[in-house]
C-alpha cells in the first residue's frame, strides 16, 4: 500500500474523511473499487469496533405467531432475536471450539457422564436481577419438561439429573457424552430468570441487547443493554429486525440501503445482487445438505451394488453449479463435512464415474425395471431439476431411473420416510454425534435410510463417550466411511449460507454454524463510518 | 307518517345486522366442523387422552356449542376476542394495530384511486371513442391485467431502487409521524391504486354512457350546455348508484384482499396476520379476523345501498 493510500485509509478510519471520498481518491491513484474496499475493510477491522448506530436487518422466516418464549422458537427470526437478546452457557466459535458465555468454564468428570459448568458471576438480567446457577438449572428443567413443547427437548433427553453446588451447575447423564457442552449452545437454551417458569415470554434475558418493541411477524426493536457483562460485544445503539419474507423485497431493501443485513439471499439472484454497488454477498459453507435417500432394507435398494451404482452415477460438480449456482460444495455420501468439529479431511471424495456405475449396475443383476425416484418442489429448492439431472446421468450409465413428481403439500408426511427412494434435505447439527444419532443409528427417530447396523451403533456410542480427541476423529472417520460406502444416502451437495451486507457493516466473520455469523451478526458487527 | 326513505333505511340497516349475525354463526360453525378441535391443535403430537380432556375442560370445550358461541359473540361485541393459541398474545390488541395499518393503507389508496377513477371515467365519456378515451381504457386495463406482485416488483425496482423516491419496505409503526407513514406506504398505495382503478373507471364510464342515451340529456345538449357540464351535472347524479356499488366492492377489496401486496412490501396489515394464523390452525384468531372482514364487507355494502336509496329522486320525493 502506498503512503498516500495508507494516509487516506487512516483518515476514513478516524472518521475524518468519508468512505465515498476515499473510494474516489483511491480510484484516482489507480486502485480498483473492489481492491480499495478490501483495504478499507481490513483497516477498519484493525482499528477495532466502534460504538453507535442503528442496525437494520431484513430477515426471512418470521410469522405473526412468533413468541418471545424460547421454547416455542422454530424459525429464523426468533433464532436471531433470541441470540441477540439472550445468551446460552456456551457458543460454538467459527473454528469449532467452545466460546464460554454464561459458563466460565466446563469440566467433565466420571468419564464424561457428569459435566460441571462454572456459572459466571456478576451477570445481570435485563430486569436488574443477578444471574444465579439456579436460574440456569430452572431453564434446563423447563426445556426438559415434555409439556413445555420445547424445540430443545430432544437434546435434554439424555440428561438423568441436574444439581447446583455453589456457583457450579452440574449435569448427570445416563451415558457418557463428550459433546454435551456443544449441545448447550442450542439457541432455545438461552437462560431466563427462574428458567422462565413464571413468565416464559417476558423477553427478559442477559444478552447485549434488550427487547424494547416486539411486533411478531413485522418488526422487533432492541436497544443496547448498558449493564451487559461483556463490553467486547454489542456495538450498535439499537438493532431493528424487519420481517421480510419475500426474497425480492429483501434484495431491494438491501440495495436501496433500507436495511444493512439480509439473510437467505437466493442462490439464483446472489450473483446479480453481488454486483450492486455498496453490497457484499457472503457465501459461507455450512452443514445443511440436499440428499436422495434409499431405504437399504427395501428392494431393489437392499442390493449394495445397486446403491453403489447410483452413487457413482450422480454428477455432484454439475449439481453444485446448476442447482446451487455455485453457492455450495460437493457432498460425499455422508451427512457430515469439514464444517463439523472432529471431521477427518483425508476421507477420499467420491467422483462421478459412469464406467464404475455401469460396472456396479451390471454386478447388481437388477432386472432393468424402472427405479422410481420421488421428488417435489418442496423437498429442497431445485429438487425437481436435480432429480432430472440425476436421471440423465444415470441413463448414460444404463440405469433406468424414473422420476415421480409429488405435491409439496404433505410431502413430509406421505413421501419422506415412507417411500423407499426420494429427495430430501437436512439442515445439519452442531456435532457429528447428533447428526448420526438423529438419522443413522438403529434407534434414531428419523432413520430415513433404514440403516440398521449394530457395528455402526457401537461406533457412535463409543465415539460419544470417548474423551480423547484423536481417537474420536478416527472413530468418526470409520463411522462416516460406513455410511458413505454402505448406507442409503446419496448426498450430492452441501448448500452454503448466503447472506448480504452493506459495506458500512464491519466485523463480519464467516461462521459455519448458521446463517448470519451463526446468529451473532448483531452482537459482533459494528457500523463503520 | 314516517317518510318512506327513513323506513327503507331502517329496513336496510336491520337487514345488514341480521346478515352480520348470520355470518358470525357461519364463521363459528365453520371453524367447529374442522377435523380435530382447538385442544388437539394446541397439544399437537403430545396429545394424550388425559391431556386432551384436561385441556378441553380448561378451555370450556366440554360445554355445548351454542353456549360457547354466545360467549364468544358476547366477548367479541365487547372487543374481547380471547388469546391466540400459538403465542398467547391478546388478539384484540394485536388486531387493533394491524387493522389500523390496513385501514391506513386502504384509506390512502382509496383517497387517490376513487376520485381519480371517477375523474378519468368522466373524461373518457367526454372524449368517447377518441384518443383520450382509448388511452385511459388501455392503460388502466393493462395495469389490472398484470399480476399485482409483479406490478409491485416493477414499482419497487424503478421507483424505489433506481430513482430512490420512496422506501421499498413499507414497514410502519407507532413511533412514526403521519407524513413518515405516508412516505412509507407510497409504493404499495400506488400499486393498489393501479390495481383497483380500472374496475371503478370502467363502471363509471359505462354507467354514465348508459344515461347519456336518455332524452333529457338530449334536451340539455339542445339547450347548448357544455359537454362536461352535462356529464357532471345531469348524467352523473343519475348513475351514482352503480358507481357507488363498484367503489364499495373495491374498498372492501382494499381492506380484506391485499395479502400479496402486504408480503411484497412488508406491510404489517391484517392479511399477513390472518394467513400466518391459518397455517398454525389458530382458530380464535381466524374467527376474529373472519368476523372483522365480514363486518367490513357488510358495512361497505350497506353504505352502497343507503347511498343508492338516498340518491334516487323517486324515493326521496314520493308522490
Amino acid at each position: 500500500m502506498s503512503d498516500e493510500l495508507r494516509y487516506l485509509v487512516n483518515r476514513v478510519v478516524q472518521g475524518k474523511a468519508s468512505r465515498r471520498a476515499f473510494l474516489g481518491r483511491a480510484a484516482a491513484l489507480g486502485v480498483t473499487g473492489a481492491m480499495a474496499n478490501t483495504m478499507l475493510a481490513s483497516a477498519v477491522r484493525a482499528a477495532g469496533p466502534q460504538r453507535g448506530g442503528h442496525l437494520m436487518m431484513g430477515l426471512q422466516g418470521g410469522e405473526s405467531t412468533n413468541s418471545l418464549d424460547p421454547a416455542l422458537a422454530l424459525s429464523q427470526v426468533p433464532f436471531h432475536y433470541l441470540l441477540t437478546c439472550g445468551e446460552t452457557l456456551v457458543n460454538i466459535a467459527p473454528d469449532g471450539s467452545l466460546d464460554m458465555r454464561l459458563a466460565e468454564e466446563v469440566e467433565p468428570s466420571d468419564g464424561g457422564r457428569t459435566w460441571n459448568f462454572r456459572i459466571r458471576q456478576g451477570v445481570e438480567f435485563h430486569n436488574g436481577k443477578t444471574l444465579t446457577p439456579e436460574d440456569v438449572m430452572r431453564t434446563m428443567e423447563r426445556h426438559s419438561d415434555e409439556d413445555s413443547q420445547s424445540g430443545a427437548l430432544g437434546i435434554m433427553r439424555g440428561i438423568e439429573s441436574m444439581e447446583v453446588d455453589g456457583d457450579m451447575f452440574i449435569v448427570h447423564l445416563d451415558s457418557p457424552n463428550a459433546d454435551l457442552p456443544y449441545l448447550m449452545s442450542d439457541y432455545h437454551l438461552v437462560i431466563q430468570p427462574d428458567g422462565g417458569f413464571d413468565d416464559p415470554a417476558s423477553g427478559i434475558f442477559t444478552g447485549a441487547y434488550r427487547m424494547v418493541e416486539d411486533e411478531p411477524g413485522s418488526r422487533h426493536v432492541m436497544e443496547r443493554f448498558e449493564n451487559h457483562w461483556d463490553d467486547t460485544v454489542g456495538h450498535f445503539d439499537s438493532v431493528e429486525m424487519l420481517v421480510i419474507n419475500d426474497a425480492t423485497a429483501r434484495n431491494s431493501a438491501l440495495q436501496s440501503g433500507q436495511v444493512h443485513i439480509v439473510n437467505r439471499v437466493e442462490p439464483r439472484t446472489a450473483n446479480l445482487l453481488a454486483r450492486a454497488p455498496g453490497v457484499t454477498v457472503h457465501s459461507v459453507p455450512g452443514r445443511g445438505h440436499y440428499v436422495f435417500i434409499m431405504h437399504v432394507n427395501t428392494a431393489p435398494f437392499d442390493n449394495a451394488d445397486l446403491r453403489m451404482a447410483l452413487k457413482y452415477a450422480i454428477n455432484r460438480e454439475d449439481m453444485v453449479e446448476r442447482i446451487l449456482f455455485g453457492y455450495g460444495s460437493v457432498g460425499n455420501d455422508m451427512p457430515v463435512n469439514e464444517a463439523y468439529p472432529l471431521f477427518d479431511e483425508t476421507i477420499p471424495q467420491r467422483e462421478f464415474d459412469l464406467d464404475r456405475a455401469r460396472e456396479y449396475y451390471e454386478r447388481s443383476g437388477h432386472d432393468g425395471s424402472p427405479i422410481v425416484l420421488r421428488t417435489s418442489d418442496g423437498a429442497f429448492p431445485g429438487a425437481v431439476d436435480a432429480a432430472q439431472l440425476f436421471q440423465e446421468t444415470a441413463r448414460q450409465a444404463g440405469i433406468p431411473l424414473e422420476i415421480q413428481r409429488e405435491p409439496s403439500d404433505g410431502y413430509w408426511s406421505e413421501v419422506w420416510n415412507v417411500e423407499p427412494f426420494c429427495a430430501s434435505y437436512w439442515s445439519g447439527r452442531p456435532v457429528q454425534d447428533q447428526m448420526y444419532s438423529t438419522a443413522y443409528t438403529s434407534g434414531a427417530d428419523w432413520n430415513d435410510t433404514r440403516f440398521f447396523r449394530d457395528d455402526f451403533d457401537a461406533l457412535i456410542l463409543e465415539a460419544r463417550g470417548e474423551l480423547d480427541e484423536a481417537r474420536r476423529v478416527e472413530l468418526y472417520r470409520e463411522a462416516g466411511m460406513m455410511v458413505r460406502d454402505d448406507g442409503g444416502l446419496i448426498c450430492p451437495m452441501f448448500n452454503d449460507w448466503v447472506d448480504g451486507t452493506r459495506d458500512e457493516i464491519a466485523g463480519w466473520e464467516d461462521n459455519p454454524n448458521a446463517e448470519l455469523m451463526g446468529g451473532f451478526s448483531a452482537i459482533k458487527c459494528w457500523m463503520a463510518s | 307518517m314516517v317518510h318512506p326513505v327513513v323506513k327503507l333505511l331502517v329496513q336496510r340497516i336491520a337487514l345488514g345486522l341480521l346478515l352480520l349475525f348470520a355470518a358470525s354463526i357461519l364463521i363459528f360453525a365453520g371453524t367447529q366442523i374442522l377435523p380435530g378441535d382447538v385442544a388437539q391443535s394446541v397439544l399437537g403430537q403430545a396429545a394424550t387422552e388425559q391431556a386432551l380432556e384436561n385441556m378441553r375442560r380448561q378451555m370450556g370445550l366440554d360445554r355445548p356449542a351454542y353456549e360457547r358461541y354466545f360467549d364468544w359473540l358476547w366477548g367479541a361485541l365487547q372487543g374481547d376476542f380471547g388469546r391466540a393459541l400459538s403465542n398467547n398474545a391478546d388478539i384484540a390488541s394485536s388486531i387493533q394495530r394491524r387493522l389500523g395499518n390496513t385501514m391506513f393503507l386502504a384509506g390512502v389508496a382509496a383517497a387517490i384511486s376513487v376520485p381519480l377513477a371517477i375523474l378519468l371515467g368522466l373524461v373518457a365519456v367526454r372524449f368517447r371513442g377518441r384518443w383520450p378515451d382509448n388511452l385511459i381504457s388501455g392503460t388502466t386495463l393493462a395495469a389490472i391485467s398484470v399480476p399485482e406482485f409483479l406490478l409491485g416488483y416493477i414499482m419497487m425496482y424503478f421507483v424505489g431502487v433506481q430513482l430512490g423516491w420512496f422506501p421499498t419496505v413499507a414497514s410502519v409503526h407507532g413511533g412514526m409521524s403521519f407524513w413518515q407513514k405516508l412516505n412509507a406506504v407510497a409504493l404499495p398505495a400506488l400499486v393498489l391504486t393501479m390495481v383497483v382503478l380500472a374496475h371503478m373507471m370502467r363502471m363509471t364510464r359505462a354507467a354514465i354512457l348508459n344515461v347519456m342515451q336518455s332524452a333529457y340529456i338530449e334536451t340539455a345538449e339542445l339547450k347548448g350546455l357544455r359537454k362536461l357540464t352535462i356529464i357532471a351535472r345531469h348524467a352523473m347524479p343519475n348513475s351514482i348508484a352503480p358507481i357507488v356499488n363498484v367503489v364499495m366492492i373495491n374498498l372492501a377489496y382494499l381492506v380484506v384482499g391485499v395479502v400479496v401486496i402486504e408480503v411484497v412490501f412488508v406491510y404489517p396489515g391484517m392479511g399477513q396476520y390472518l394467513v400466518d394464523h391459518v397455517s398454525k390452525r389458530d382458530v380464535p384468531v381466524v374467527q376474529a379476523c373472519g368476523l372483522i372482514f365480514a363486518t367490513v364487507y357488510i358495512g361497505l355494502n350497506l353504505i352502497a345501498d343507503l347511498v343508492s336509496i338516498l340518491t334516487n329522486p323517486r324515493l326521496r320525493h314520493p308522490k
